[in-house]
């Protein structure tokens, strides 16, 4: 293998390039470096697809490993120019060397050559007794320089085969190990060097070879010398064996280090990350333990500071609903008590009108009448004020549906008969039972049927029960005057009326469908209102049948259409859960309307 | 005789209000302004009833409820400004047989106050069980293997509802219809309260009742004797 060629500048002014050699060098290293690293880049991203999680969720690994990358990149390269600074120096000396003694070589064997004939027989002796001279130099007899080149094994060759050049072609020594392009070059009169592997028996041996030409009586020979190389090689392998320990325990300590002080950052950083988590689960008093003043000092003072504000605010808010909670109570009782007392004072009255001149007598009716109605406003208002508040409990129990809106639909019926209208019921035909607060329930249907009989226009008012294995629903239709458009939402916006020159015949106070919906809404269910101008209305509520269930359907469609299972005409059903009318499930498979 | 009446209650106007009403519908009254008061007169003047304002100064009308049903089975009816569930289940606990919110109505007050004091009337020998309780029913004793077991009138009146129709189940509304007086319900939880307790007393194990039963979804039935 040809590792470099260098021509050295000598009399004669033959070119040179050093940089052939160089290059070669370093190439060969990054070749055997590469070599090296193959196997390990294989192993590399085995690992990285086990360790991609990890990679991903711990920052520990991702610190250390690109740490351990980018140091292997820069053990790699520094290791790569530290061994071709070394191989050039070696060579350069050893060539340096080699150089001084071909010069005294040549000396040597000029001398002997002088006076040769080149014609006589004598020559091969008397070139065996040059190189003889040159392989056991007479230690009387000093150099002109004393070169530390080493052993080298010389060959003299009188002219060659090349053309051009006259001689007999003898040769001494291993000609053949002479590379052929330093033989041209030194048959045409060149003083060169080249570096070169001959074999040697079963292994290869790398040489700096040296020629010359030797001028003998009338006739150009060749000196060619043939330094081995291999101490410089041992060193070379022994540095780059060295270098390649050094790396690796090198890398390991990197390593070592980078997850040391990644730790530092690490775990405090999933310490404060699972304070925090805990904080987020309610544990408000949550800190995180503060130590020094570096920055992560400064992070756990930050949260805590953050925490302590939560926590302040938290607190706050608890301490306004307990406020509201107690304000409710108290603003209730207050008002309630001197109420009691007007209430029944005007009952009084009220029971002896007869007794009484006729505006008097109108006067108290009056009177009875609005307190009434005051009652009911604050009733709403206490209700929609703890609804507000959040202190609002829903007391679930399981009931059956139907006796709970029969119940809501008896207690409208005096309103109903008033009005004229006449009340339908398609109740299902099977118990219809639930897990929700009667009270609330019953509540939002006495709203809803109220809201109905008022704005029915007198025309039969339906309700409607279905349920589905998740849900029951509650319909209540009008065809009355229905509602705009845009107004679906506004209904349950409280004091909201519709037409305020429209008579009220129940007296509302504007809050019954604010509280059926927050009613609603604490069950987990839907309140949700259609409307047409002339079509009348349909509102419908629909309660999950166990607690927590989240609704996606209803039972029944929300719209114009009457649902399957023709409503029995007839008023309110009696009280209790007998079945009542034509049974019908209604699960409302048709979809209409619904939102 | 007319039927006394303790009124409890803070507030004068109210008070005097209350009292000019009741004895208006034929009751005999007796105001008492503070709730420390309450169990003096209660031990002077055996009044047949009290009617307690919830909220009093000097002693809380849950502790005068608690301390009128250590002594005595005395019905009381609850008069409360405050309609919150917490409340008026704390007040049915401590003892109160009913409750009414303020403002009430003087006819459906003066109407509850009626079923109270009215007697369920009897058969002269007229015994029953119900479970594995006996009921004298003239005699008003209730009794397990002859140890008396003893019960407001209001309990023994719920218990003599359920035991004389043993295979009926009661709704809370017949129940609060048949032992309150009461028209129109609304309320259903007077009735919870009070079958828990009735069943503290006469229930081996109130948690696996035995001789009030639990009807799901529809209420109450006698446990079979």
């Amino acid at each position: 293998m040809v590792l470099g060629i260098r021509l050295v500048p000598r009399e004669d002014g033959s070119v040179t390039d050093p940089r052939l050699r160089d290059r070669s060098a370093v190439s060969s290293c990054a070749g055997r470096a590469i070599d090296w690293l193959r196997p390990a880049a294989g192993v590399l991203s085995g690992l990285a697809a086990v360790l991609g999680v990890v990679w991903r969720r711990s920052l520990k690994v991702r610190v250390v490993s690109s740490t351990v990358v980018l140091s292997s990149t820069v053990v790699l390269v520094l290791g790569m120019v530290l061994q071709a600074q070394l191989a050039q120096r070696l060579i350069e000396n050893k060539t340096q060397a080699a150089l001084v003694q071909a010069e005294n070589s040549k000396i040597l064997v000029e001398s002997e050559l002088g006076a040769v004939d080149p014609t006589s027989a004598s020559l091969a002796g008397r070139l065996t007794t040059a190189v003889d001279r040159l392989t056991n130099p007479d230690p009387t007899v000093a150099g002109p320089a004393t070169a530390n080149a080493g052993a080298y094994e010389p060959v003299l060759v009188d002219g060659g085969g090349a053309p051009g050049v006259v001689g007999t072609g003898q040769k001494i020594g291993p000609l053949k190990d002479v590379p052929a392009v330093l033989r041209s070059a030194v048959e045409r009169g060149a003083f060169a060097d080249k570096i070169t592997t001959v074999r040697r028996g079963s292994s290869s041996v790398t040489m700096l070879a040296v020629g010359m030409p030797v001028a003998s009586a009338g006739r150009t020979m060749q000196l060619y010398l043939l330094f081995p190389l291999t101490a410089e090689q041992r060193t070379l392998s022994l540095v780059q064996s060295t270098l390649v320990l050094g790396g690796v325990v090198l890398l390991v300590l990197i390593a070592g280090i980078a997850s040391l002080v990644t730790r530092q950052v690490v775990v405090p950083v999933r310490q404060a990350a699972e304070v925090a988590e805990r904080f987020a689960h309610g544990h408000l008093s949550e800190r995180i333990p503060v130590v020094g003043e570096d920055d992560m000092a400064r992070l756990g003072t930050s949260f805590n500071e953050m925490a302590a504000s939560i926590q302040r605010q938290i607190r706050q808010l608890e301490e306004f609903g307990e406020l509201q909670r107690g304000f409710t109570s108290d603003v209730s009782h207050e008002l309630r008590t001197p109420l009691t007392t007007v209430r029944m004072a005007a009952d009084l009255l009220y029971e002896s009108r007869e007794r009484l001149q006729p505006v008097l007598r109108r006067s108290t009716e009056l009177l009875v009448g609005e307190l009434d109605r005051f009652e009911v406003l604050l009733a709403d208002l206490l209700e929609i004020s703890r609804l507000d508040s959040g202190v609002a409990e829903l007391h679930a129990e399981t009931v059956d549906v139907r006796a709970t809106v029969t119940q809501a639909a008896a207690s409208v019926r005096a309103v109903a008969d008033r009005a004229g209208t006449t009340l339908q019921m398609d109740l299902p035909a099977a118990e219809v039972l639930a897990e929700i607060d009667p009270r609330r329930v019953e509540r939002i249907v006495r709203n809803l049927l109220t809201n109905a009989l008022d704005h029915g226009e007198g025309r039969p008012v339906q309700m409607t029960v279905a349920a589905d294995a998740d849900a029951v629903a509650v319909l209540v239709r009008d065809h009355g005057v229905g509602l705009q458009p845009g107004q679906q939402d506004l209904v349950f916006t409280r004091f909201w009326r519709g037409d305020p020159s429209r008579d009220r015949r129940t007296g509302g106070t504007g809050l019954g469908l604010s509280i059926s919906l927050e009613d609603a809404r604490l069950h987990g269910g839907w309140l949700q209102a259609w409307g047409e101008p002339g079509r009348g209305s349909a509102f419908r509520l629909t309660l999950p049948r166990s607690r927590g269930t989240q609704l996606t359907t209803s039972p029944l469609p929300l719209g114009p259409e009457a649902p399957r299972g023709v409503p029995a005409p007839g008023t309110v059903a009696p009280a209790g859960p007998a079945p009542s009318g034509v049974g019908s499930s209604g699960v409302g498979s048709s979809g209409v309307g619904r939102q | 005789m007319a039927a006394r009446v303790l009124v409890v209650e803070d507030d004068p106007a109210s008070a005097e209000m209350l009292a000019i009403a009741l004895r208006q519908a034929g009751f005999e009254t007796a105001v008492v302004g503070e709730g420390s008061a309450a169990m003096p007169a209660l031990r002077e003047l055996k009044p047949d009833l009290v009617l307690l304002d919830l909220m009093l100064p000097g002693m809380n009308g849950i502790d005068v409820c608690k301390a009128i049903r250590a002594e005595s089975g005395v019905p009381i009816v609850m008069l409360t400004a405050k309609s919150d569930t917490v409340d008026v289940v704390l007040g049915l606990e401590s003892g109160a047989d009913d409750y009414m919110v303020k403002p009430p109505k003087t006819q459906e007050l003066v109407a509850r106050l009626r079923a109270r004091l009215r007697r369920i009337e009897a058969e002269p020998a007229e015994q029953l069980t119900i479970g594995d309780v006996a009921i004298d029913v003239p005699g008003h004793q209730v009794s397990r293997d002859g140890m008396p077991i003893s019960l407001t009138p209001l309990e023994f009146d719920l218990l003599l509802a359920l035991a004389r129709k043993p295979r009926r189940v009661f709704t809370r509304e017949v129940l609060l219809e048949q032992v309150w007086g009461y028209q129109h319900v609304t309320d259903t939880r007077l009735v919870n309260v009070h079958v828990q307790r009735l069943r503290s007393k006469i229930e081996r194990d109130p948690e696996h009742p035995e001789v009030v039963l639990t009807v799901r979804g529809v209420g109450y039935k006698a446990g079979t004797p």
